[in-house]
């Protein structure tokens, strides 16, 4: 049996909407909402979804840039979800994010090296002497060469930039690591790159992802276990190959359907969605995805379906399977 | 296949020049897009895809940009040779232009209804009544239901997917011959983005238009294209109909292209990856472009350059790797 590294419960995100002169209270969006899975030690789990799904928001809940409205995020047992920053510091040191745009996450005006140093410095570790050995050591291992070090964020192209957004998240060697679209910006060649080395890098230091994309054959190339978001909740959990071989829930089914395949052969069974995405400020009653759903059923716009499973290890929150 | 062309690009050259260095962003451009046609151009970012597409509209800022040399020959007319006044004639009339990101591309302050009927009311001269027909039929064309109220919405109103169908509408408005699409489906979700490609494939049928289609998705490619140019730092590396590249891909850097995707069919490990970056346009390598990153790179790559040549029957490639027994020297018969 595997180990749960981490566990969410029931966990929700409502930002508050302010109007007016008094910057009244008139309305939540329900960014994330009842999201509940876990993740075991070792293991990649991808969680997909269209913009405005909640995905990224789950991300920063994990990593504790957002702290949840309601429920539980358990860290190897320990409840992280509502404590100071003070607290947290333990924390952060174990869990680490990769973001989407490296250049945007990298200070300008700094070194390499010393961003990648900062960590130490913050955390105490290494003396001062030994940290730069440490981030050369660091450079080397994300591919990029010990001599980086003096060189500023601009001299770096997108794929190398991204080096340095892991060699970062690597610095304190955390447990997990919570990656938000780290390739989405990059070009297909430069993409593959950065998918290898994060797997090689998995292997190396027994890390643990959290892979959040929308391209759904990255996250299928990368993940173990993939979660499926819509509108603020998991609509479907599976292994990888029963997530792709028998998709369950109709959101899961038209989002793999739409993929375009780089075969110019295979001529797909469309399932084509009407209509966009609906407001999380003012969800649709019931199942979020009936309006849109193609086998949508009178019980669907009344009853909220929970995530249940349905076959070993493959959870849908879907009342066509209940 | 003697179809009669539509563009014919002739050695198309767009340059930049920034702090006294010269960019050789497209460097030598040659291909045709027949009537009905649609054509992908692919390349990642810097291969100087877009450039060509703003070239064909003349669109290139000067300074810093300029087309120094070539011919853009359009339905029988050297574009490059035309006056300004000429120019507009044509942009948004016979050819029209989608862009990646549509609210960036639609007027904020203007609503949809009036930002659809410009082009009518400035090329078919058209009265606002005539105008306000088209413009409707336009809007359902597209697929909005409600196509009467969509009038008097503004962009902000609207989502991504919205937008881009209204894009759409405006450039389909006066029955464009050459469509180009730059990145059309990039920005959207891949709901979203199947449905728009659903639409463009209509409109093509529909109305015979060729289409121009920048991405770099090359599932987008495989599903959307007759025939696909691969560019790599400003030159076209290969070229041929949609299952000749993907089935026999020639080139190197296509065939690392193809390889570096991850599938959603097969199940790999390790993705195969080009190893290092595109070259710097200002910078470029000696010989073959490609030569630094590929994997077959011989002595001769390292200082000659390699001409584009036909290996069978329309499918070229900018290689010395070619068959020995291959088609004469790169000669392309329009």
């Amino acid at each position: 049996m595997a180990e749960k590294l981490l566990e969410v419960n029931q966990v929700k995100k409502y930002f508050t909407i302010q109007s007016g002169f008094l910057q009244r209270t008139i309305g939540f969006n329900k960014a994330v909402d009842n999201v509940s899975f876990y993740i075991n030690r070792g293991e990649t789990f991808g969680i997909v979804g269209e913009s405005g799904c909640g995905k990224s928001t789950t991300g920063k809940m994990i990593t504790r840039l957002y702290e949840p409205t309601e429920g539980q995020i358990l860290f190897e047992g320990n409840d992280i979800s509502h404590l100071s920053q003070k607290e947290l510091r333990k924390f952060r040191r174990e869990i680490q994010m990769v973001f989407q745009d490296p250049y945007a996450s990298l200070n300008p005006r700094k070194r390499i090296g010393i961003l990648l140093e900062e960590p130490y410095k913050i955390h105490n570790i290494y003396s001062e002497k030994e940290r730069r050995g440490k981030v050369e050591e660091l450079l080397e291992i994300v591919g990029l060469n010990a001599d980086h070090y003096d060189r500023y964020p601009h001299e770096f192209s997108g794929g190398q930039r991204q080096r340095i957004g892991i060699a970062r998240a690597l610095t304190l060697r955390p447990k997990l690591i919570v990656a938000d679209e780290p390739v989405s910006a990059l070009d297909v060649s430069i993409q593959s790159q950065i998918l290898n080395l994060m797997k090689k890098l998995q292997k190396d230091f027994h890390l643990t992802y959290i892979f959040i994309s929308h391209d759904l054959s990255v996250v299928k190339h990368i993940s173990d276990r993939i979660g499926v978001m819509y509108l603020g909740k998991m609509v479907e959990i599976a292994e990888k190959k029963d997530l792709y071989q028998d998709p369950l829930h109709p959101y899961t089914q038209s989002l793999l359907s739409a993929v375009p395949v780089p075969n110019p052969k295979v001529k797909k069974e469309r399932i084509i969605l009407q209509g966009d995405v609906p407001s999380a400020v003012n969800p649709p009653k019931g199942c979020v995805f009936h309006t849109r759903c193609p086998k949508v059923m009178a019980q669907c716009k009344q009853e909220v379906p929970t995530l249940q499973e349905y076959k070993p290890k493959h959870y849908v929150a879907c009342h066509l399977y209940s | 296949m003697q179809t009669k062309s539509l563009l014919t690009i002739r050695d198309l050259r767009t340059y930049f020049y920034t702090d006294k260095k010269e960019v050789k962003a497209v460097d030598g451009v040659d291909f045709q897009i027949k009537r009905g046609e649609t054509v992908a151009l692919v390349g990642e970012s810097g291969s100087g895809k877009s450039v060509t597409a703003m070239s064909i509209l003349r669109l290139i800022p000067k300074p810093p940009g300029e087309i120094i040399s070539g011919e853009i020959n359009f339905d029988g007319e050297d574009i490059l040779k035309l006056k300004e006044d000429e120019m507009n004639e044509i942009r948004g009339n016979k050819i029209s232009m989608i862009f990646q990101e549509p609210m960036t591309s639609l007027n904020p302050v203007y609503t949809i209804g009036d930002q659809i009927m410009e082009p009518l009311r400035y090329h078919w001269k058209l009265d606002k009544g005539s105008a306000r027909k088209r413009t409707v039929e336009l809007l359902q064309m597209v697929g909005f239901a409600r196509a009467e109220s969509m009038l008097n919405e503004y962009p902000h109103r609207l989502s991504g997917g919205m937008r881009q169908r209204v894009m759409i509408a405006m450039a389909m408005a006066c029955n464009p011959n050459l469509l180009i699409a730059d990145e059309p489906s990039t920005a959207l979700d891949v709901t979203i983005q199947a449905q728009i490609l659903e639409l463009m494939r209509d409109i093509r049928d529909k109305f015979n238009t060729s289409i121009l289609l920048i991405t770099h998705d090359l599932g987008v490619v495989a599903e959307m294209a007759d025939r696909v140019i691969v560019m790599y730092a400003g030159k076209i590396v290969e070229e041929g109909i949609v299952e000749d590249i993907f089935e026999n891909p020639l080139h190197p850097y296509t065939k690392g292209l193809l390889a570096s995707i991850p599938s959603l069919e097969a199940e790999t490990d390790i993705l195969y990856s080009i190893k290092g970056t595109i070259p710097n346009a200002a910078d470029l390598p000696k010989g073959c472009r490609f030569a630094p990153r590929c994997e077959y790179v011989m002595e001769r790559c390292l200082h000659e350059e390699p001409k584009m040549r036909e290996e069978t029957i329309g499918h070229y490639s900018r290689c010395f790797l070619h068959k020995e027994e291959g088609v004469n020297i790169w000669q392309k018969n329009y």
